[in-house]
């Protein structure tokens, strides 16, 4: 019992820090890149990822050791999450609506980008590939969108100040917000000792 | 010019996928850590595109507008496995080398940018012709970028040894930092020699231009389903007040 814990623990840390969905493993660049100029909307897409990924988790999980195991259709796993996170995604839009129109208000414009955000299918899959039981795959998820929402929410904290700094010309924009990910990618990259 | 042929020049050079529309970026900057890994990525993709695009164009009038989508999603998604367990069963070492950005061919915006500005529109044989350009111009993309950062971070091109034994590697550029820093050296020059890209919205102007502007890639569809689903409430107000 003791040893699983620890176990856990070592997935929550290499999932969010060592793995980083952004910095290492490239899933959600176009958030990442796109909606990453002020903190709020940062936030805002941080903790409507963390909410999707983590139910995303837990769903496809339960769909793949409970449906497609059992009836040997492993091979059905990538249309089968595509569709249970389209259709997951929609529904957690009527349901968060109806619940809470304060959490919709604040969510609200980022849950329809999330479908095609490839970090929720990515982590779906990982679960799979890594072998991981129901509650291993909910802490990889969420652990995944920690790391995916510190990102993010970093990168808005440096761009909102280089708003004021002097870049040169030809760096303005789309080069200089990447050179900013390789230099978070670097940092990023010291933990891989960690574990 | 052939309107064929037209099609192939437009994905190569024209709208090419990667350098121009800006598309793709995730299996772009994850996979080109080698030329032969960016043949294989692009070759994927060249396949499931050329197929979907190929479907969707030949089933496009039996395809109800309003649940385009799920359509979609079903069609590429087969595809992407088809591809896959052909990997699986001839291609082993490059089924590894990919991993989990094969499946992930799923989500990535140049398919479904395709399918949804082209072939839900155009005639079989024309769509055919698009996903052949727009998979060779992404081909041709990643092997470039693979080679790039493979001559810089291992010396070699192809596992062909290219540079003097005396030069050091920059590991750097093989790992998840380098990714990042060529697209960035390579947008900087898009820039500074004023060249077409949707990075600097010089490029051709399209729906599809990325640039970082999620609410234009293919999720689109499920921005519209949400104005929809908020502005219904203001309806329901409305017809309370002429109650």
């Amino acid at each position: 019992m003791n040893n699983y814990f620890v176990n856990l623990i070592i997935i929550l840390i290499s999932a969010a820090f060592i793995n980083n969905v952004i910095l290492s493993q490239f899933l959600g660049i176009c958030p990442f890149l796109g909606i990453s100029n002020k903190i709020k909307s940062a936030v805002g897409m941080g903790l409507a990822v963390m909410f999707v990924i983590t139910t995303a988790s837990i769903i496809c999980s339960l769909a793949f050791r409970y449906i497609l195991a059992p009836m040997n259709l492993q091979y059905l796993q990538t249309i089968v999450f595509i569709i249970v996170i389209a259709a997951l995604v929609q529904f957690v839009e009527m349901v968060v609506k109806k619940v809470s129109p304060a959490l919709y208000d604040a969510l609200g414009v980022y849950l329809p980008l999330i479908t095609t955000n490839c970090a929720v299918l990515g982590v779906a899959l990982l679960n799979v590939e890594k072998d991981f039981d129901l509650v291993e795959s909910i802490v990889n998820g969420f652990a995944s969108a920690l790391g995916f929402t510190v990102a993010i929410i970093l990168m808005a904290g440096i761009r909102e100040r280089m708003a004021y700094n002097d870049i040169p010309k030809v760096f303005k924009g789309f080069p200089i917000t990447l050179v900013t990910a390789t230099l978070m990618a670097m940092a990023f990259y010291g933990f891989s000792g960690l574990v | 010019m052939n309107k064929y042929l037209e099609r192939l020049v437009n994905g190569l050079f024209k709208e090419n996928p990667t350098f121009v529309l800006m598309l793709g970026m995730c299996p772009t900057l994850a996979v080109t850590v080698s030329a032969w890994n960016g043949v294989g990525m692009g070759l994927s993709t060249t396949a499931v595109l050329v197929a979907s695009n190929v479907i969707i164009a030949a089933l496009r009038r039996f395809i109800p507008n309003t649940v385009r989508m799920p359509y979609f999603i079903v069609v590429v998604a087969s595809m992407v496995t088809i591809v896959q367990l052909l990997l699986q069963a001839y291609f082993p070492s490059v089924s590894e080398a990919l991993g989990i950005y094969i499946p992930l061919i799923v989500v990535n915006c140049i398919i479904f940018g395709r399918v949804e500005a082209y072939a839900a529109k155009n005639k079989v044989g024309l769509s055919l012709f698009d996903g052949i350009g727009m998979g060779i111009g992404f081909t041709i993309a990643l092997i470039l970028i693979g080679s790039f950062r493979e001559l810089l971070g291992a010396g070699t091109i192809f596992n062909f040894r290219v540079m003097p034994s005396s030069y050091e590697p920059i590991e750097m550029f093989i790992k998840p930092p380098g990714a990042f820093l060529v697209l960035a050296m390579l947008t900087a020059l898009q820039n500074k020699f004023k060249l077409p890209s949707a990075t600097n919205g010089s490029g051709k102007k399209s729906a599809l231009t990325c640039g970082g502007d999620c609410a234009n890639c293919m999720g689109e569809a499920y921005a519209i389903n949400h104005e929809l689903n908020a502005e219904e409430p203001k309806i329901k107000k409305a017809v309370r007040k002429e109650d």
